[in-house]
Formats: C-alpha cells, structure tokens, sequence
C-alpha cells in the first residue's frame, strides 16, 4: 500500500507527506462491485484504492471519499514534488504582479527586436505558471487518496470552465483550481458559486472585469444563468441576465497596491481579497428587479443576494443534479433519478456530498456500473493510475501531451460551457487510434514519465563509437492487477489477451480493450 | 460500397468537372471543400492591398510599395485597385494568372466583439450572432449531417490535433494532426488483435475505420520517404501538413478543415519582409504544395476557403503592427474557381468609409459567401441550406 489514510495531520498545510511507502502489495481481494464502484468514482481502479476500499469495506470508504479529510495524506514524493512548484509557493497576486511587470518592461521597450524578446520572456513565464498548475493538478490525480475530490475538482472546473490561453489566466489557473474549486467540491454549491464569482480568472475569462456601470458586459451575468446555474431554457429572461449584469458591475480585478480613491457616499464599501475587487465607483447603484425579488441598491451586498437567489432556484437544482449524472451515470441519465438529487440539493440547500449520496446509493447508479465511455481524461489517468500505481511519475509533461493529443487538454477547452461527458464526443475513429498509441506507451514503460523535466538528451551517437547502452525500459506486469481489478473478461478480449506475446503487448492489449474504455 | 470507396471511384477518373452541369447538380462526392481558418485574425489590408494614397499614409513603415516591376519588394498587380504581398509570388500569385483564386475583400462577420474566441465561435458555430449559442453544433458538423442525408458522401476529416468547434456535434470526425505523424506504434498484428476485442462491441465500426484512416496516413508517409531517398528536399511546418492534406483529399476526404495560428500582429509585424511576410510565405508554400499534392484532377472538383476572425485596423499602431479591427479578404481557391477577380461590394477606402475611424467594414458575410458556394457546389438551398446557416441569405458571387 502507497500510504497511510487519513492521518489525523495538525497544521495548516492542505498537503503533507504521508509515513513512507510500504512497498506494493498486490491487489487485495475485492468483490466485483468494490472494483467496479472503483472505477466509477476515482480516476481509475488502482492496486492501492483497492487496498483501502478493501481494508475498509465499501461504507467506510465511500464515507471519507465524500467527506475527505481538510489535509491531503500524499505519497512523501508526491508532496515533495508539489511543494518544490513556484505556483504551490507563490501567491497569485505576488507572481500576477511579477510576470505583469515583465510585460510592462517588454512594452516599454523602443526597439522592435528587444521588445519581441522581451515579449517572449513574459509568454514563457505564463507557460511555466500554466504548467506547473497541470503538473501539480495531475499528480493529485494520481496519487491523492481522496480520489472523488479530484475528479469533483476536474468536474466543477469544467462546470465553471475558464481556458488558459485567454489573457494572462495562465497565471491565475493554479490558484483557481486550488483554491476557488478544490476546497468547496464537496461542500456547498453556494460558497463554490462564489468562491467562482470571486476568482479572478473568472472575471477575466467572461469579462465581467470590464462590466461597470454605463458599459454593461453581460457575458458573466449570462453564463451564470445559463451553464453555472439555472441551466438555458429554465424560464430566466434576457431582462434577468440584464439586471444580473447590472448587479454584477464593479466586480473585476486590481494588481495596484494603492486602493481607488471612493466618495464619501460610499465610503467602506470597497471590497479587496487578493486580486479580486469589488469597485463602488464601477457600481450600478441603481436598484434591480432579478427574478421576482427587488434588490435594493447597496453593494456588494447585493451580489451576496443574487447568488442566494440563483443557489435557490429549483432550476439550479436541476441542472446540477443533471451536469452530475451526465458525468457520474450516463449519457441520458433517468430522469427520476435526476429528481432525486434535485430534492436533495434543494432539501440541503445545495450540500453537494448528499447529492452526490443519493445518486451512488441509488440502483440507476449500480446499473450503470462499468458502462459510462471514458471521457480522454479517465482514459489516461485510469491507464497511468493502474500501470503505475507503485511507481511516482516524476515528469508530468507526456500526460499533458496526451491530453492534449486527445483534444481533451487541461485548462484547455476555449469555451465556457467546458468538455461534453458524452461518448459521442469521444469516441470517434481518430480518437480510437490515438488512444490505442498512447496504450502502447502507457503500457511499454513510458520511460519519459520517469525523466525529471530539463534532464539534458542522451549525446548524439558518435560514428564508429558504439552507443553506450541504456538499461532496459522497466515494463509494469499489470496480469495479476488486472485480475483482481477487472475479473471475467469478455471472450474476445480474453482471446486477445491469451495472444500477447510480453507483458508490453498484454499492457497495451489491456489498455486497449473495450472493458477499459469504460468506467 | 463504403463512402469512401465511392470517393476513390470518383477520383479515378469520373469526369466531375467543376464548372458546368455537374458542379451545380446535387453534391457529386467528388466535390471537395478544404476550409482553411487563420486564427488570430491575418491584417488583410497588408495581404489584399488596396492601393492608393490613403493606404500608403496610413501604414508609414509596416505599409507596401506600390507595384513596380524593378522593385522586388513590392506589392505584386491584381488589378486596378488591389495588389497582393509580395512574399506569395512564387506560391500563390501563379494561381491568380490562371484565375485560380478569387478574393472576396470586406468580408467577416457582425460580431462586434472585437474578441478572438468570441468571433472565431461565432464563425465556427455558423449560428446567428447575438442569440443564445449551441456549442455543441458547428457550421462544418451541420454541412456533413446535411450531406449525409442527402445524396452525397461526405468524408470530412479535420486536420488538427483538436476536433475543432466548427466540426463539433452529430457524428464524431476523425481529427489528425498531420505535422506530427510518425509511423504507427501499434503494428498489422497488434491492430488485429485489438479490432478482434471490438467485433461485438458498438465502437467496432470507429475503431476500424481509426486504423483505416491511420494506415491512409501513413501510406502518404511511406511515399515522402521515397522522394526524400531520390534528394528531394522534405517540406517542414504547415507546408509538411498541407502536402498530406492534398494527398488525402485527392483519394479520401472530401471535407476538411485546418487552421493556421500566429497571426495576431499587434507588434512588430513588418512590411514586405519581416514577421508576416514570414508567415504568409509558409502558409503560401502550403496551399501550392496542396495543389500540387491533390493534383489536377481533383483539384478541379475543389474549393479551398481561407478565411480569419475579423481584419486589423487600417492605420498602423504605435507598436509597428496593427490591433483587431472587423473587416477581412477572404480567399477561395479551387481548379473550378471563377478567380483572377475580387468578387462582392467593395467601397473605396477613405477615413470616412473606415468603421469607428479604424477598421474596414464588413461587406460580404462569411456566412452568405458560404451559403453561395454550398448552392453551387452541392446544390443546396432552402431548409438545406438553413440547416447549415440558420437565418443567413446566400450570397451568389459567382466563384463556382
């Protein structure tokens, strides 16, 4: 087993290193369900989730996986490895504030060669900010033991989807993710909702940091309704997503250290946290009629408001419960079941571990057990997870580019609504190929996981110098894992399997069969 | 027969030439439409040169000289009014001789925004501007359901390592990156043993047809290796890509979409050498290695259209480049196009015909100039072709 669960760690740090590892066991004995719930539930059946689900039966498990703990238990290497990230170490303002000032030397610049230097200087600084955001979002993935928190984490990011490229939101992507989406995944939609509102990476990516009063900017205000909230269709007006629009003026961005200068009249109404602002000089005092209610001008406070309303609606219950099952059943979830978690959502006011609750403990989600077409995602984290499982990846930067590859890539859908959940976006015969490659990787070793990042090239062979020789690839043998994990294959996969002739080629069968396509 | 099949049967030797009745009859599968996307929007008044006194203050380092045989860095003669960069000489201007290509100048949008990724949507997704949006339709997608169930075979294809918006939605496209291609890793015997795990299974179809394709890919592959082994020099960047989309369109696609990046100006953009310059010469190198590529033949039953977000602003900025503006040229190309010509409303550019005082107006609607080509070149009209550009009109400009 990799680590320890859930050892009661004092402080305040949110990721510590675990009592080293003890070295891999196989695979306990699991009943095809436990594997099965598994699967649905982590980024991937894996040999240690296994143990845990097995040493802990099937309550107790799912209890701390909907209620993990405040302090994440990673492998030492895992938290070491995380700890070493600048994006881990540097607050958003101070490093926002620091690439922003590479940017102003660059535009400073006369000469149109020194500034296009000078430019590349501050993109590449954005590239690292943004990768060091995937690489530590990856390696929870991996590793972290609270396995329904990270995929809550990929879930509700893509829910509240912001895109990397827009801007300089590559610097704030980390932050978004860490600290706006992880510690409310499981928690209360309200407080995610504005956990949201208040990032900014959100206020850049839908523009609400333009939206002031005289120069409405309604793309936050609709998107709120439409993908975050209510859901399209849901019996909201254009007039709504007009008076949310206005209600939401003021709410942006500030790297200055020095406060705007504000009138008496609304003296100590400014609000600051980080890079967030909220400007009463950009505010639409006015008052506001927002579905049914009459909001009263004064503030911020009326933001507050606005999301009671919206965390409220038996819309917003419906279109959660919906994106949830979407992701966690099927394609077309039931629809009694969907009811189910509304009620729930709207009988917690949006505690989302209790929707989450009625929907595993349901038959609909039993049925659906082993049937749901992974999304490029759960491929490669499923495929990396079981193959190495007992060995730490060290260099994240082959599974960005298979993610990548399989136009799934992190932080990397352009638009708000996210990636779809459905097979059919994923399914399709390049994307089958593509995945049966990366199979072929995953399952040969994959030897560039194990390469730290800016390990110098192996030197150019000299001519007539035989090539020093290199020590052979380590390949997983994943026969008895995948015994344990995915009992009774079906006849042709058995078949096929019986035919390979090393435990490469097993590995890659494995990866590519139809059992392991889905979840 | 599969579609694909009937495809190769068309290229054999089928007379499908473009212009004439069987252009306009319904959707031959032989006609083919590459659409090419220029993301970052490309400064069209520096490619499509307008010229004349205006344009020359206007750009005061960044601008062209007016055409002039002894001066090789000039712009190269449209016609009376336009000339063309002069780095697409060698590439593309020999298609203009041949009347080839056709430029359709003040083209875009109505999307305002001013903003990439909201005006790149608005152009993939092909659905009215300021209504609420499905993401998960683009206007590609709804042409290959369109044709599909009528009676032409598309194979669409996206030569790009994301399936892109435009392709987004009704049955899954197979997307390839061809610059990245190497040889399988899966071999004959491995692809076997994995089509046998699906022989029961519902994606046993797309799993066939990804090797199929893959396999199309690499045959491509196999000959570039040949030539390289004869000295020929290999082709790098978008020209590599390009080549191969030519190959695979001439025997196996018929729809297909590509895009181009690096194209958002703002700094240092230089005149007729210099950064763009760089740019248009790789992505006119590509387009002429496409031609030759797909060959005469099929190049005679396609439409190439090059098209961008929005335009840049006329005058040039502080910084030596240009900042985002609205109206654009685009290009269509094809062995059938009526080209040679600049085709659509024009205006004659004064600082009173520049919008808000900077940018060239839109004219020609992307989705009018398309909806004119897709009558023509697959007859398709009324709730057809509403099916693919709800609420737009056709423009009929006369390019097929």
């Amino acid at each position: 087993m990799r680590y320890q669960l859930f050892l009661p760690y004092p402080g305040l740090a949110l990721l510590v290193a675990a009592a080293a590892p003890v070295a891999a066991s196989p695979a306990p004995r699991l009943v095809p369900a436990q594997a099965a719930l598994l699967d649905r539930l982590t980024w991937g059946a894996d040999a240690s989730d296994a143990a845990a689900i097995a040493h802990d039966g099937t309550a107790r498990w799912l209890d701390h996986q909907l209620h993990p703990a405040r302090v994440t238990a990673l492998p030492p290497e895992v938290a070491a490895r995380i700890a070493t990230l600048p994006v881990a170490k540097t607050p958003m303002l101070d490093s926002v504030r620091q690439v922003e000032d590479l940017n102003r030397v660059a535009n400073a610049l006369a000469d149109p060669d020194a500034k296009a230097a000078a430019k590349k200087v501050y993109s590449d600084a954005l590239g690292a900010a943004g990768h060091q955001a995937a690489t530590r979002s990856i390696l929870l993935a991996l590793y972290s033991p609270d396995q329904l928190q990270e995929v809550m984490t990929w879930f509700w990011f893509n829910h509240f989807n912001v895109h990397l490229g827009k801007n300089n939101i590559r610097l704030m992507i980390g932050d978004y993710e860490q600290a706006a989406i992880r510690p409310h995944a499981l928690g209360r939609f309200r407080d995610l909702l504005e956990a949201t509102l208040r990032a900014p990476a959100m206020l850049s990516y839908l523009d609400n940091a333009q939206n002031a009063a005289g120069h409405i900017n309604e793309n936050y205000a609709r998107e709120i309704m439409e993908l975050h909230t209510m859901g399209v269709g849901s019996g909201y007006s254009q007039k709504d997503v007009q008076e949310l629009a206005r209600i939401l003026t003021g709410v942006g961005i500030d790297a200055k250290p020095d406060d705007p200068k504000i009138g008496p009249q609304h003296a100590g109404e400014l609000v600051r946290q980080g890079l967030f602002e909220f400007n009463p000089n950009r505010h639409d005092y006015g008052d506001k009629d927002f579905l049914g209610h009459h909001i009263a001008g004064r503030g911020f406070a009326e933001v507050e408001q606005a999301l009671d309303i919206l965390s409220e609606q038996p819309a917003t219950a419906h279109h959660v419960s919906m994106a949830l099952a979407r992701q966690f059943v099927g394609d077309a979830p039931p629809p009694r079941l969907v009811d189910r978690m509304a009620a729930t959502f709207m009988r917690t006011h949006g505690e989302i571990a209790p929707v989450m609750a009625t929907m595993i403990g349901s038959p609909e989600f039993t049925k659906s057990l082993g049937t749901k077409f992974k999304d490029p995602a759960h491929y490669v984290l499923s495929a990396v997870r079981l193959a190495y499982d007992d060995r730490i990846v060290v260099n994240t930067q082959p599974i960005e580019g298979w993610l990548n590859r399989l136009a799934e890539g992190l932080y990397n859908h352009p638009t708000p609504d996210g990636y779809p959940p459905d097979a059919v976006a994923w399914n399709g015969p390049g994307q089958m190929s593509v995945r049966f490659e990366i199979a072929r990787q995953i399952g040969g070793g994959a030897p560039a996981l194990f390469k730290p990042e800016g390990a110098p090239p192996p030197p150019p062979p000299v001519p007539g110098v035989p090539p020093t020789p290199q020590p052979p690839v380590p390949v997983p043998n994943l026969r008895d894992t995948v015994a344990v994990l995915f009992p009774a294959p079906d006849a042709a996969t058995a078949a096929a399997l019986a035919q390979a002739k090393s435990p490469a080629e097993f590995n890659t069968l494995f990866l590519s069969s139809p059992r392991f396509m889905r979840r | 027969m599969d579609r694909r099949s009937l495809l190769k049967l068309a290229a054999a030797g089928l007379p499908l030439a473009f212009s004439g009745k069987l252009f306009a009859a319904p959707a031959a599968s032989g006609t083919r439409l590459l659409v090419v996307f220029l993301r970052g929007a490309y400064d069209a008044a520096n490619v499509t040169i307008p010229l004349g006194d205006f344009y020359t203050r206007s750009r005061p380092t960044i601008g062209i000289a007016r055409p002039d045989p002894a001066n090789p860095l000039a712009a190269l003669p449209l016609d009376a009014n336009w000339g063309l960069h002069p780095a697409l000489k060698d590439s593309l201007y020999p298609l203009w001789a041949k009347r080839q290509i056709a430029f359709v100048p003040f083209a875009g949008t109505d999307d305002m925004t001013r903003s990439h990724f909201e005006t790149q949507d608005t152009i993939e997704l092909g659905q009215p501007v300021g209504a609420s949006r499905n993401y998960a339709s683009g206007f590609m997608a709804r042409l290959a359901e369109t044709l599909s169930a009528g009676t032409a075979a598309p194979s669409p294809i996206a030569f790009t390592d994301q399936v892109p918006l435009s392709f987004r939605g009704g049955s899954a496209i197979p997307n390839i990156a061809l610059g990245g291609v190497g040889k399988p890793g899966i071999d004959d015997r491995q692809a076997k043993l994995i089509s046998a795990m699906y022989a029961g299974d519902g994606l046993g179809k797309s799993v066939d047809e990804g090797f199929e394709v893959r396999n199309e890919v690499y045959h491509s592959l196999a000959g570039e290796m040949v030539a390289a082994n004869r000295g020929a020099v290999s082709p790098k960047g978008f020209e590599l890509s390009a080549r191969r989309m030519g190959r695979l369109m001439a025997t196996d696609f018929n729809l297909g979409f590509v895009d181009v990046g690096g194209w958002d100006t703002h700094v240092n953009q230089g005149g007729a050498t210099g950064y763009l310059a760089g740019r248009l010469t790789e992505l006119g190198t590509g387009l002429a290695g496409f031609v030759e590529e797909i060959g005469p033949a099929a190049w005679s039953n396609t439409v190439v259209v090059v098209v961008s977000e929005f335009g840049r602003t006329f005058h040039e900025n502080g910084d030596k480049g240009t900042d985002h503006g609205h109206g654009s040229s685009y290009w269509v190309m094809g062995g059938g196009v009526k080209g040679g010509r600049f085709a659509g409303p024009q205006v004659a550019l004064t600082e009173a015909s520049l919008i808000q005082g900077r940018d060239l107006p839109v004219l020609t609607d992307y989705r009018a100039l398309m909806g004119g080509l897709f009558t023509r070149m697959y007859g398709m009209a009324g709730d057809r072709l509403a099916s693919v550009f709800p609420g737009a009109a056709a423009s009929e400009l006369g390019l097929v």
